[in-house]
């Protein structure tokens, strides 16, 4: 599904690399999780998959099925079917919640040759996901994540995810400041997704997370590398130790 | 005399020189124009050099004849308003078209053109015509307001004694290349009384406008008008309201397009606890013709408990130019003033100016006063985010324009005029940029 091979990444304003030569494949239906020190490069290299502006590629490749996901532009990236569930929701006044949504299902569906959804039914579809996550009729009223919680605005990622339908969803630190219940719930939703040509590739700090989500391959990224993969078990092993062994073992 | 007020006058001679005389009216109404002619006369016409007229040239206003203009093709859009269950009044070209204008009755209101009001002796209207307009000179003179009371040959008095039974609409139409309009209205809301204006249509190639409001104790006036999309057409409008204790004014204006557009509003909070709102939202392209917008706004607070909001916003690109003169005067007295005042414009690129002068002058010591001018570009960080949601940039561009527009258009009070707005707005945003 997404195979990115020797990316590396430098920052366009200063000569400043990033990503150095990062190597990671996620198949189709499996539920890959990254981990790794802060400034490690998790973000960027999600941010690179999704088209933003600001980096540039000096190596390496990324595709979407095959396709060369770093040629296209961010909305072509979506709807080829990649989501970024970012790690900090962009606040946008003056645009409905509801209006955002129904403007993104539409585009994507225009984009690829499907009917638009009729107000009905675009109406039944988001109540019944908002439902399932506990978002509130305000809360769909409200400007794109102005005033929202932090949980809130994780929340309102995945209620977009669900919308959307992606088929490979990249989750970056959704489950910080989530409480207990809300870290369950928005579990739940993503869980409510796999699918077996669907993917996910979850950033996280917390072994927490992986207790709902399962992953199936966890891999740590430092210095903008990954430099070791493994089972669920790596996971428990940051857990308990730090990176702190991973790093000099690798060094 | 000096070179500026040989200047002033030396444009004023030739103003006046290429007018006609309006049709002759009553006593009253003579002697008002007759007054204002004297105070023009005085004053001369505003020039480059003017504090008052820094921003924006007022050579095209001052110019004997108006830049030719043609009429904007729409394409057969929905007439504006058309949804609202209201009376028309429509002026073609600054005259009053009766064939076209719906019959001049309407239940809590009393309706006569200027023409007609003028030839008899209408008290009211003779306590009003120019009267507004004469306090607005102070501090700062408006010589096209002067000239307008002077000249105007056209308009309707409107004097409503109790809740309108529809709101009124004035349709401006614009048919000739070369027209020059001067239009002046008169509303008077006795107290508790309530109306909702509509305007909309350029009017002229060249259009001059007076609307004279006074509020009675808790009258409610709304006003809404949209200023026509015709791209090469002139207008200097003043809006001169004055409200008594309680009595709460609003009004919004849109701006699509135009060469020129002079907005100015000069608003006197006079009885205690009067509310003022006002707010525009403009959007120019100058890539075509010169895209210019000015809101000239005073509100004087000289009331104790009142309210004055200000939300003005443009949008502006390739070359466009937006003004905003904005000032909020606190008078000895007036206490517990609540100003408020916002001018923000959205640039689209860097070929545009925003040139703002927001102003507090207070002379009360228990007042909470705030004002905010701000220009800045499309947020990159949301265009991004929409994006990533699969959001075409064009279309998510035009969300953002909308969003940056909306309280603006948030301070329209009824909620089908609003939304009708929002919606043309989008299609003609979209249109716009495609
Ligand atoms: N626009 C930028 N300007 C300067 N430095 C940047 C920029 N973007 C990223 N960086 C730097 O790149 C490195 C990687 O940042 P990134 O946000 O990708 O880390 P991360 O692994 O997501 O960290 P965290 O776990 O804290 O979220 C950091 O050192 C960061 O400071
Ligand atoms: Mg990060």
């Amino acid at each position: 599904m997404l195979k990115i091979s020797n990316l590396h990444v430098k920052l366009q304003e200063e000569d400043k690399e990033i990503l150095k030569g990062v190597d990671l494949e996620v198949p189709a239906g499996a539920v890959h999780a990254i981990m790794g020190p802060n400034g490690s490069g998790k973000s960027t290299m999600s941010y690179v998959l999704a088209g933003r502006e600001g980096y540039e590629v000096t190596e390496g490749s990324a595709t979407l099925d095959g396709q060369d996901l770093l040629s296209m532009e961010p909305e072509e990236r979506a709807a080829a079917g990649l989501f970024l569930a970012f790690q900090y929701p962009v606040e946008i006044p003056g645009v409905g919640n509801m209006t955002f949504l129904r403007t993104a299902v539409n585009a994507q569906r225009k984009a690829r040759g499907e009917e638009e959804l009729s107000a009905a039914d675009f109406l039944r579809l988001v109540r019944e996901k908002a439902k399932t996550l506990k978002i509130d009729a305000d809360m769909l009223k409200r400007p794109v994540n102005v005033g929202f919680s932090g949980g809130e605005k994780k929340r309102n990622e995945i209620l977009q995810m669900a919308m959307l339908e992606p088929k490979m969803c990249i989750l970056d630190e959704t489950d910080s400041g989530l409480d207990v219940d809300a870290m369950k719930l928005v579990s739940d939703g993503v869980n409510a997704l796999r699918d077996e040509g669907r993917s996910f590739l979850v950033i996280t700090h917390y072994q927490r997370l992986l207790d709902h989500i399962k992953p199936d391959v966890v891999h740590i990224m430092a210095a903008g590398r990954i430099i070791r993969s493994g089972g669920p078990e790596l996971a428990l092993e940051v857990e308990h130790n730090g990176y702190a062994d991973i790093l000099t073992e690798t060094a | 005399m000096g070179a500026l007020a040989e200047k002033k006058q030396g444009d004023l001679a030739a103003r006046l020189a290429a007018m006609d005389a309006p049709a002759r009216g009553g006593a009253w109404l003579e002697a008002a124009r007759a007054e204002a002619r004297a105070r023009l006369m005085a004053m001369g016409l505003p020039a480059a050099r003017d504090e008052y007229w820094r921003f924006t040239r007022p050579a095209s206003l001052n110019a004997p004849t108006p830049e030719p203009a043609a009429p904007f093709d729409d394409g057969g859009e929905a007439p504006m308003f058309g949804e609202v269950e209201r009376l028309r009044i429509v002026f073609t070209d600054g005259v009053f078209d009766a064939a076209a204008s719906d019959p001049l009755e309407l239940a809590g209101v009393e309706i006569e053109t200027l023409e007609e009001a003028g030839s008899r002796d209408i008290h009211w209207a003779r306590d009003l015509y120019g009267v507004l307009e004469t306090r607005g000179h102070s501090p700062v003179e408006r010589p096209f307001a002067a000239l307008n009371t002077a000249f105007a040959g056209a308009g309707v008095v409107i004097r409503v004694t109790g809740r309108a039974a529809r709101p009124v609409n004035l349709i401006y139409r614009h048919e000739s290349d070369t027209s020059d309009a001067i239009l002046h209205h008169l509303v008077k809301l006795e107290p508790g009384a309530d109306l909702t204006l509509l305007e909309n249509g350029p009017g002229a190639a060249r259009l001059s406008k007076v609307l004279e409001v006074d509020l009675g104790a808790g009258a409610r006036f709304h006003h809404v008008r949209t200023q026509g999309r015709d791209p090469e057409r002139t207008a200097v409008t003043h809006v001169f309201a004055r409200l008594a204790e309680g009595a709460t004014f609003k009004s919004f204006t849109l701006t699509v397009n135009g060469r020129l557009t002079r907005n100015e509003s000069f608003v006197e909070l006079a009885g205690a606890g009067a509310v003022a709102h006002l707010a525009g939202a403009a959007l120019g392209d100058g890539a075509e013709l010169p895209f210019h917008h000015d809101d000239t706004v005073f509100v004087t607070h000289s009331a104790p408990e009142c309210e004055s909001r200000q939300v003005f916003k443009k949008v502006l690109r390739n070359g466009a130019v937006g003004v905003f003169q904005g000032k909020i005067l606190v008078r000895e007295g007036a206490q517990k003033t609540d100003g408020y005042q916002k001018s923000q414009a959205l640039m689209l690129d860097d070929d545009s100016t925003f040139l703002a002068k927001p102003e507090l002058e207070i002379y009360a010591d228990d007042v909470a006063c705030s004002h905010g001018s701000t220009s800045g570009a499309i947020d990159e960080e949301a265009l991004f985010y929409l994006r990533s949601r699969g959001v075409p940039e064009r279309q998510a561009a035009n969300l953002l324009v909308l969003a940056f527009l909306a309280d603006a258009i948030d301070e329209i009070e009824d909620a089908a005029i609003a939304d009708d707005i929002r919606t043309r707005l989008e299609g003609w945003v979209k249109r716009h940029r495609g």
